[in-house]
């Protein structure tokens, strides 16, 4: 066991589940309302000081048929250990939101508007929650697993780069 | 004999510890512009206008398009637009298998799709549990370095080219870059057959074996390529004019650059010393002892400073290595004979490596199909231009499009 992981169990006890994880890897779930107060204790006082990625999950199809269907993934990185650790996060189904981290770091702002974007999932208190990789005509969310992978949208809305009409600001 | 850096002398900076890291402290703590003002609020005289930059410009290095808001020629508030360049990739990956997959992230960072393969493969192996064999792990190890040198080279090239005319007429630099890039897309190609994209890594090890010769090729491209770096330098590390467009120009704050998850030679130039090749070791980058070139001042400058470094690295590495490459097989399994012959075991894993441009990592969920449930790309350019709503207010236009080539993003990574 490491000892960041140790720390954050002696301090949340039953509220962080370690998770099975391949190849040495780290990986705890955390229930959404626990979510910002575990992330920050682990770059605070773990010093897992950069959140790598923020990854969507959808299970729909799944054999086991999960419920929640959505989740979302943290991974963060320290950089003077070179810990890495994953915080799985279930997304409950009736809000499909969670609490926003951008506050704790800016990476939190892009990736968040990203797992909108391809998945739907809001996230509280985030400054600022547009696509950011599909136009902002597209509808429903392409990484879903219920989005066909054929289906085409026609999107060249000439209005989208005028300066003064624009719906989004990133 | 004249000092070739005069006007570069190490000078031990003033170090402040900051959640166990030392940083530089005159670079730490920057103030902070806020991202999110609120144009109707600036100074009501001002005279301010909004300038729209792409995403068609030869300046935003691919399709990234800015808008920017000045005063006179001084941008207070820089709104980047990602997207344009978006294409699925993380979708078609969900519906391919592992054999199928690898010719897509090729085309995800097309400057160095070799790291972007390596990434994808080294996923599916931890997940497998399978060790390519050594002399894979030195081939794939030589690979990554020679692709780094040609992403360095192009970056050098249009960088030099973004600050125009100042430096020996304009496009000299691009084109001797492109010249020594092309060296060694030379070597590549002769290995793989293919100039761009590889498709040169498998699961369990590489697609294709040494073709006779190559070694010597290989160190003969190592000298050259060293000799032109001198050239470079040359034109560049004291010329009036690039350090005036560089030095002290969109200095990058260490703590934001951790915040902003920033890697590569970004983080680098702004004194954090982290690079995965070192740190946890990958392929066969346990056997050499990799030197990671650091620098404090955070600036574009530094930026420059560190890459060239990087570059005589690379040689350096590059040369210690192809003249031992182990004898044995090129891969662990037998070649695939259709595309379901990698059977997935259900679990999940994530690889991360050291891109020429940061950490590149791939997130992988399998479910115990031949086709992973989610495959996700950690693009470290993405986290790059996510930098830019910080470090263009207060810069001129001119100094803006010298701060988007210091960062070195490739748009179709970013948008994927």
């Amino acid at each position: 066991m490491d000892a960041p992981l140790d720390r954050l169990l002696a301090r949340f006890e039953e509220r962080v589940r370690v998770l099975p994880a391949l190849a040495g890897q780290t990986a705890v779930e955390v229930a959404p309302a626990d979510l910002v107060e575990v992330v920050a204790f682990l770059r605070d006082e773990a010093g897992f000081d950069v959140l790598l990625d923020l990854v969507g999950v959808d299970r729909l199809g799944h054999p086991e048929a999960p419920t929640p269907r959505f989740e979302v993934l943290y991974h963060l990185k320290s950089l003077a250990g070179g810990a890495r650790v994953r915080v799985h996060v279930p997304v409950p189904d009736d809000t499909l939101e969670l609490p926003s981290c951008w506050r704790l770091w800016h990476a939190a702002n892009w990736l968040e508007r990203e797992v909108w974007d391809l998945f739907g999932i809001r996230f509280a208190g985030h400054p600022n929650l547009c696509r950011i990789l599909c136009h902002h005509r597209f509808e429903g969310h392409a990484l879903r697993r219920d989005y066909p992978i054929g289906r085409r949208q026609r999107l060249d809305a000439p209005e989208a780069f005028l300066l003064t009409d624009d719906p989004e600001w990133a | 004999m004249v000092d070739a850096h005069p006007s570069h002398e190490p000078v031990a900076p003033a170090l402040v510890e900051v959640s166990g890291l030392s940083l530089p402290a005159a670079i730490t703590h920057l103030p902070r512009p806020d991202p999110y003002l609120n144009v109707e609020d600036y100074e009501p005289e001002a005279d301010a206008m909004a300038l729209n930059m792409g995403p068609q410009h030869p300046s935003t290095h691919g399709v990234l398009r800015l808008k920017l808001f000045l005063d006179g020629e001084i941008c207070f508030k820089a709104v980047p637009y990602v997207g344009y360049l978006h294409r699925g990739v993380e979708k078609l990956l969900e519906n391919r298998t592992a054999i199928q997959s690898v010719p897509y992230v090729d085309k995800n960072d097309y400057v160095s799709p070799l790291t972007g393969e390596l990434a994808l493969v080294m996923a599916y192996e931890a997940l497998l549990d399978v060790e390519p064999p050594p002399r894979a792990q030195v081939l794939r190890t030589i690979l990554m370095e020679l692709q780094r040198i040609a992403s360095h080279h192009l970056w050098l090239g249009t960088f030099c080219l973004d600050m125009g005319g100042a430096l020996g007429g304009g496009s000299s630099v691009f084109l001797y870059n492109f010249r020594e890039r092309e060296l060694i897309l030379d070597l590549l190609e002769a290995l793989t057959g293919q100039r761009m994209h590889y498709n040169a890594l498998m699961v369990g090890g590489n697609r294709h074996d040494v073709p006779p010769g190559w070694e010597e090729k290989v160190l003969a491209t190592m000298d050259r390529v060293e000799d032109r770096l001198a050239e470079y330098e040359a034109m560049t590390v004291d010329n009036h004019i690039f350090r005036s467009r560089t030095v002290g120009v969109g200095v990058l704050d260490p703590l934001l650059a951790l915040e902003a998850g920033a890697g590569g030679a970004n983080l680098r130039a702004s004194g954090v010393d982290h690079d995965l090749r070192r740190d946890a070791p990958y392929a066969a980058y346990g056997q050499v002892d990799v030197r990671i070139p650091v620098e404090t001042a955070g600036d574009c400058y530094a930026r420059f400073l560190v890459r060239i470094a990087e570059m005589r690295e690379a040689i350096r590495i590059v040369r210690l290595l192809v003249s031992g490459i182990p004898e044995g097989p090129i891969g662990a399994l037998k070649p695939p004979r259709h595309v379901n012959a990698v059977k997935l075991p259900p679990g999940e894993v994530y690889v991360g490596i050291e891109s020429p441009r940061g950490e590149l990592g791939t997130y992988l969920i399998s479910d115990g199909s031949p086709i992973p449930v989610r495959v996700k790309i950690r693009p470290p350019s993405l986290h790059a231009v996510s930098l830019l709503p910080y470090l263009c207010v207060g810069a001129t236009v001119s100094d803006i499009v010298v701060i988007l080539g210091s960062l070195d993003p490739i748009l179709g990574e970013v948008d994927r």
